[in-house]
């Protein structure tokens, strides 16, 4: 039990990410994140990286993003859901008929009254709680496979939602409940400045009081600059965003429609910024609320242990099988807030609402560094996931790359992401990796830029190769 | 010399478990006192692990009594098993590899703040605390168990059994990945508990290391008890062959 002694440690200057205490794997994706933001940014002339584009990303990403966050719990325990885009439809069939059709009809309230979004919602974050937990008894106490449950989900769920609108695409939905969609639901500028200035504090003290509670233990704790300027830096991306949101602005039209719906007409030089979304803001509350679960709650230390090794979990007495069924059942009731924002950013519920979601949302999951081999797994990690999904598919879009090219390159970038993870954890993967990248970028290449480019790129390939090659790398 | 004439801390009586139609154990009674380590021997597939599992709750035996001080319990799982203060070391260490030491060590019975929160810090406290003592060498609190030494990890699980006021310590071939350093430090540690009053059940193939760690040997064989002697009143070569030919030495036979 003793370790073998080891030479004392000569006392070396510690690098800047050490000292920082980052995660070099976050790192890496937030530097693939920012290289693909610069690049298409230069693409469209600055039109990527305005106001009004990160304020549509931001929106855009919530739906997948939010469910990402569960996904994590579910492929950490080793299993997968492949029901929750149609689970999301069944979701939003319930909540879109509730408020047009059964509460109206059935309870008695007329259109508009308020009532009806708290009431349509509760019963869509219900339904979906429910499913998500029967799926999870499947799964767990009668075992059978979580691919098969899920899959035959997919159908079921999916043509539920069908059968319980007969098709119909159901709006427009009540006004209220469009509030979480995005565009028509903001906090504006002030209350946006509010809020950011409360988590940039809220940032600060926790970056300190771990810091406190890391010296009342007698715990090393990093140097008092790099917590200052890590404190510093979450301030400056929070309070940038906020910013960035509130700089984009009403459109003129939209203001003279407001003003006229009070009976005023717009005053000379009025303008006003949209601020933080209340979806986006959703978004960010069950990001923090599924961090703290994972972090700090025996439910999530339950989580990571099974997904670990579910034997000694089970040998440490904790019930593995009811874990499963909470852990599906949170994915559900994410499905259901999912549900509220994608059909509220519509408008209406159509019927193919969430349609292939489940590999967006495994998608981000597993690029956000989710192992499907279980146990590992982070929820910040899905959440940019999902944002470096969404940013490749809408950049593309900007810059006019076809359709079915776009799926391509959201797909192999779904290959890239995993194989980036292995060649980081194993080294002799490192070289396949690299050949494997001097005969694909090419193709990319020639594939955005054409054959001038693709002519160059291939050269650099091979020579880069013969250079590898002499040096005993490949 | 041990005390047997109070009750036993544990009594298996007439312990039967069957895995389709195979009887893995088959009506074996086994005992333990205070302060007692009791070997459990025999060849692969002897049964003396699986009716251990019976005790520590990872399988539930299909007849039989287990009594805690004299009073019957209900061992369905390991969470029973540890309300009784049973505590197990598994073979395999059971040790969840993407979790630290400290969440290992209090997996299942977190230390919570008052909120209900996990209190990291707390349970990172106690575990520098323990592990202090049982191997001071230890550092790596913050890495994955996966990332520590063979004998680093038995001491995390060893660290994980000991810490909750174990009253009786099942310990599955605990030094078979060992060096003969730590295997010392595995003895010189059951010594220690034993001086405190724990029962041990101590499974181990090897009879040399028996003779000198336990007070009894229970022997099994396909499935049976070949008898428990103790083993001072027996030679190496006796309890060889009451592993191998499934016999009571003669002059205990009587």
């Amino acid at each position: 039990m003793s370790d073998t002694a080891r030479p004392a440690q000569t006392p070396r200057r510690r690098s800047l990410i050490e000292s920082l205490e980052i995660d070099t794997r976050l790192l890496g994706m937030i530097a693939a994140f920012a290289l693909i933001c610069i690049a298409f940014d230069l693409m469209t002339g600055g039109r990527f990286l305005s106001p009004r584009n990160i304020f549509n990303l931001s929106i855009q990403t919530v739906s997948v993003a939010i469910m990402a966050t569960g996904m994590v719990f579910v492929i950490v325990t080793r299993h997968i859901d492949l029901s929750v885009g149609a689970l999301l439809a069944t979701c939003s069939a319930v909540m879109a008929m509730m408020q047009q059709a059964w509460l109206p009809n059935l309870m008695g309230l007329e259109l508009g009254h308020w009532a009806i979004a708290p009431l349509a919602i509760l019963a869509g974050l219900v339904a979906g709680t429910a499913i998500g937990a029967a799926q999870g008894w499947l799964v767990g106490y009668l075992t059978i496979p979580a691919f098969i449950v899920t899959l035959g989900g997919l159908l079921v769920w999916r043509n539920v939602a069908w059968y319980l609108t007969g098709g119909q695409t159901i709006g427009p939905l009540d006004e209220n409940f469009q509030l979480f969609g995005g565009i028509n639901g903001t906090l504006g500028t002030s209350w946006s400045w509010i809020l950011g200035a409360i988590a940039a504090a809220a940032a600060v003290w926790i970056v300190f009081s771990a810091r406190r509670a890391k010296i009342s233990h007698e715990f090393p704790v990093k140097p008092l600059w790099a917590e200052g300027a890590l404190a510093a830096v979450f301030v400056v991306l929070i309070l940038g965003f906020v910013g960035i949101l509130n700089a984009y602005q009403v459109p003129i039209g939209r203001l003279r429609r407001i003003f006229e719906a009070r009976g005023e007409t717009v005053p000379e030089g009025f303008s006003m910024g949209y601020g933080l979304p209340i979806s986006v803001l959703l978004l960010i509350l069950v990001a923090i609320a599924m961090t703290v679960i994972a972090r700090k709650t025996r439910l999530g230390r339950y989580i990571f242990a099974t997904g670990g090794n579910p034997d000694s979990a089970e040998l440490s007495g904790i019930n593995t099988r009811f874990l499963t069924v909470k852990v599906f059942a949170i994915m559900g009731f994410l499905c259901a807030l999912s549900a509220v924002v994608a059909s509220a950013r519509l408008t209406n519920h159509a019927n193919d609402i969430g349609t292939l979601d489940e590999l967006r949302v495994i998608a981000a999951a597993v690029i956000g560094g989710t192992a499907l081999s279980g146990g590992l797994g982070t929820i910040y990690g899905a959440v940019l996931g999902a944002l470096i999904m969404q940013s490749l598919q809408s950049g593309m879009a900007m810059i006019g790359v076809d359709a079915p090219f776009q799926n391509i390159v959201v797909g192999a970038v779904l290959v890239e992401a995993v194989l980036l993870d292995i060649a980081y954890r194993v080294p002799a993967v490192r070289p396949k990796a690299l050949l494997f990248h001097l005969i694909v970028l090419p193709i990319l290449i020639l594939m955005f830029f054409g054959a001038l480019y693709f002519a160059v790129s291939a050269v650099a390939a091979v020579v880069l190769g013969v250079f590898f090659k002499r040096k005993g790398v490949l | 010399m041990v005390d047997r004439t109070g009750t036993p801390l544990v009594e298996m009586r007439d312990i039967s478990i069957s895995f389709g139609g195979i009887k893995a154990v088959d009506h074996v009674s086994v005992d333990l006192f205070p302060g007692e380590v009791v070997g459990l021997l025999g060849h692969n597939g002897a049964g003396k692990s699986t009716l251990i599992k019976c005790l520590s709750g990872a399988y539930r035996k299909d007849a039989g009594q287990i009594f805690v001080d004299g009073k019957e319990v209900e061992i369905t799982n390991p969470r029973d098993a540890r309300t009784h203060n049973i505590e197990t070391i598994y073979q395999t260490l059971a040790l969840a590899d993407n979790l630290d030491a400290s969440a290992n060590l209090f997996l299942g019975r977190e230390i919570t703040t008052a909120l209900g929160f996990v209190d990291d810090g707390a349970m990172e406290a106690e575990t520098r605390r323990i592990m202090g003592r049982l191997n001071p060498n230890f550092r790596k609190f913050n890495a994955p168990v996966s990332a520590l030494s063979g004998g680093q990890r038995q001491s995390v699980a060893i660290a994980r059994a000991v810490y909750f006021n174990a009253r009786v310590l099942i310990m599955d071939e605990p030094t078979a990945a060992l060096g003969p350093q730590e295997t010392q430090m595995v003895a010189d540690l059951i010594d220690e508990l034993k001086r405190q009053g724990l029962g041990i059940f101590l499974i181990d193939h090897d009879v040399h290391q028996v003779k000198k760690l336990c007070d009894r040997a229970a022997v099994m064989k396909n499935g049976e008890l070949v008898g428990v002697v103790k083993v001072d009143e027996v030679t190496e070569d006796d309890i060889l062959a009451m592993i191998i030919l499934g016999k009571k030495p003669e002059h205990l036979a009587a």
